[in-house]
């Protein structure tokens, strides 16, 4: 397996789970217009999957892009935690996915002047998807934050709960170090000062706190995961794994 | 004199806006007939939501997510219509959840297997286009409009529900037994989404004097079956009624009886989903109630600090 | 108890340099979520270029009994036309 596939291959992951999760918000929006708006968001991310293991599966030479998805076990799965997170409530996602919308946008950024033209390429694209999406949940982070007392108290419960899985986005390893050095990658412990600051801005516009770092989770480059994941595998996979010979 | 004058327009194939004057049972056949449409959309979003997160590849999870979402869509274009008729959408959602106002009976069926993915978007859609693309001359100038709108976007929804049974059709042995089986359970319910025969619905009439339906339910039936047989032939599944053959004479396809009480029964409650999925909707609607709230206490602060 | 939100009427210009076209409503309580709500719904297939969104409250319109008094009276004014006018044969670009 070279550097570039895994590398590419881990943000596939994580674009697919985080696409899993809002797909399953359909049909239980707050709202229908904000139901279309989490559906859309799947949508993105679907797109933003499809696209990256398309590119790993070239760069594999063997599989498909389809086999990446469905055939893989929860240990070759290297999406960040924190998108394989329950979508609890309303504020819980919003929480999630803005935590979460801040670090993709900063990356992408960064990833449009990859010297890899596929990979500056997909990060164009996403980009501007990604920037819909921060702009999306920052809105509602404030609007959760500033709205009731209850919206508040369930907004912050959100950012609390997520907060432990925020470590693990800017975490280097040796791949990473390797794409990086090669003009390919992102330094993600870079990005981290640029994401306090927006995170923080935004948060004090919401009026909540921001949570102590305290301890920080950490896994998903290495295949190590909350419960959660193998259950959205499962269900996932299902059909893939259930008739192997079965074309769809 | 009010009333000759809004049927001559009617006669004369001119739409009815909102603000023109129309006699009280033309707006309430209105408001149900067209908040009825808007609950299917929404409703239905169930059954097949049912499968997103099953989709057995990436282009079919993008394709069925979309296609809900469409339904969303087409949901709120159909509430947006009703409400040019001086009824809020919280009225509408109200009705709903009191049992006051219904959804079409097919999304009271269960969705069991990928092939009803199929099946689905093949036949409910195949059944509803038909009904709709008619409604595009229905006298009411903004559910005209909605309508246009939703036939341009809902091309895309059987064909792929085609493209899946055909795809299962030629699979493997395992992939041919549920399309058929899908095709079996979906069949009998899709044929009777247009309603009761024409002998026995009462409402058809002043709906047809009025122009609000274009055709009869016996009519659009005709035309969904006349349309769908030979689709299934290509594809080498079967449909199963025995007595459906071509019948040279009318030039349509015969077909068999079909189980009213059946619907009846669905109709009145008693499918095997009526209670999960208004369940799941007053549900969601209920889970979100603090976030609308919340946006509307933001909003009321934001309006303070601009003044 | 009914929730009370607030409707807003949306109007899309599919093309730049075309005029905005009203396309139906969204409810949204404010008029970021009004703007988002319309993007999400009336352009999920690259329909728009600009997208106004307008509290349904502030449109005004005009009656359908009045609409004898408000519009024939244009009917008779043909000199409005540029067909009314006779122009010299062979005459060009006029």
């Amino acid at each position: 397996m070279s550097d570039l596939f895994t590398y590419t291959l881990r943000i596939a992951d994580s674009s697919l789970i985080l696409g899993q999760r809002m797909s399953m918000w359909c049909s239980k929006g707050p709202t229908l217009e904000e139901d279309i708006a989490l559906s859309n968001i799947g949508l993105d991310m679907f797109g933003q999957a499809n696209g990256f293991y398309e590119y790993a599966a070239q760069l594999d030479g063997t599989k498909s892009a389809d086999d990446l998805a469905f055939n893989r076990n929860e240990r070759e799965f290297f999406n960040h935690q924190l998108v394989e997170q329950e979508n609890g409530h309303f504020g819980i996602t919003v929480a999630r996915n803005f935590l979460h919308d801040v670090f993709n946008f900063l990356f992408y950024t960064q990833l449009a002047n990859s010297k890899d033209e596929t990979l500056a390429a997909l990060a164009t694209k996403s980009l501007k998807e990604v920037k819909y999406h921060l702009k999306h949940s920052s809105n509602w982070l404030i609007r959760l934050g500033d709205g009731t007392d209850k919206s508040k108290r369930k907004i912050q419960e959100g950012i609390n709960t997520m907060w432990q899985f925020t470590g693990e986005l800017f975490e280097m390893d040796e791949i990473d170090k390797q794409i990086l050095n090669a003009g390919i990658g992102v330094d993600n412990t870079a990005l981290k000062k640029d994401w306090d600051s927006l995170v923080n801005k935004t948060l004090s516009k919401a009026k909540i706190n921001r949570p102590k770092d305290a301890y920080m989770a950490t896994g998903g480059k290495k295949g190590l995961h909350t419960e959660h994941l193998g259950f959205i595998l499962a269900e996932m996979q299902y059909l893939q794994r259930a008739y192997p010979d079965a074309k769809w | 004199m009010k009333e000759e004058l809004f049927q001559e327009k009617i006669d004369k194939e001119q739409k009815i806006e909102p603000k023109d004057w129309m006699p009280e049972d033309y707006r309430k056949h209105l408001i149900r007939q067209i908040s009825q449409h808007a609950h299917s959309e929404i409703i239905g979003m169930q059954p097949e939501g049912n499968w997103i997160t099953r989709a057995p590849s990436l282009r079919a999870k993008m394709i069925l997510l979309a296609k809900v979402q469409d339904e969303a869509g087409h949901g709120l274009y159909l509430y947006s219509a009703c409400e040019t008729l001086g009824i809020s959408r919280q009225e509408l959602v109200q009705q709903l959840h009191d049992g006051k106002a219904k959804y079409s009976s097919i999304f009271n069926y269960p969705t069991l297997s990928w092939a009803d993915m199929g099946a689905v978007g093949w036949l409910v859609d195949g059944a509803a286009i038909v009904n709709q693309v008619s409604l595009q001359r229905t006298s009411y100038g903004p559910y005209a409009r909605g309508m246009v709108k939703i036939c341009k976007e809902e091309s895309f929804h059987q064909r792929q529900g085609y493209e899946i049974m055909a795809e299962m059709a030629k699979g493997t042995k395992e992939q041919k037994e549920m399309a058929q089986d899908a095709l079996n359970r979906f069949w009998w319910p899709s044929i009777m989404m247009f309603g009761p025969q024409d002998s026995d619905s009462p409402r058809t009439g002043n709906a047809m004097k009025w122009k609000i339906k274009r055709q009869t339910n016996d009519e659009l039936r005709q035309s969904f079956i006349d349309k769908t047989v030979g689709q299934a032939e290509i594809i080498g599944l079967t449909i199963p009624d025995t007595d459906l053959k071509w019948n040279e004479k009318t030039e349509h396809y015969d077909f068999g009886e079909m189980d009213w009480d059946e619907f009846w029964n669905v109709v009145n409650g008693n499918g095997p989903c009526n209670h999960q999925r208004l369940a799941h909707h007053q549900k969601a609607h209920t889970e979100g109630k603090w976030v609308r709230e919340a946006a509307k206490a933001y909003a009321k602060k934001q309006e303070l600090v601009t003044q | 108890m009914i929730e009370k939100t607030i409707v807003w009427e949306v109007f899309i210009q599919s093309k730049n340099g075309l005029a905005h076209k009203h396309v139906g409503n969204v409810h949204a309580s404010d008029k970021v979520m009004a703007l988002e709500n319309a993007r999400e719904l009336y352009t999920r297939r690259n329909e728009g270029s600009c997208i106004w969104v307008v509290k349904a409250e502030y449109i005004v319109s005009s009656e359908s009994e009045d609409s004898e008094a408000f519009f024939d009276p244009s009917n008779d004014k043909i000199y409005r036309h540029p067909t009314f006018y006779t122009m010299p044969e062979g005459s060009k670009h006029i």
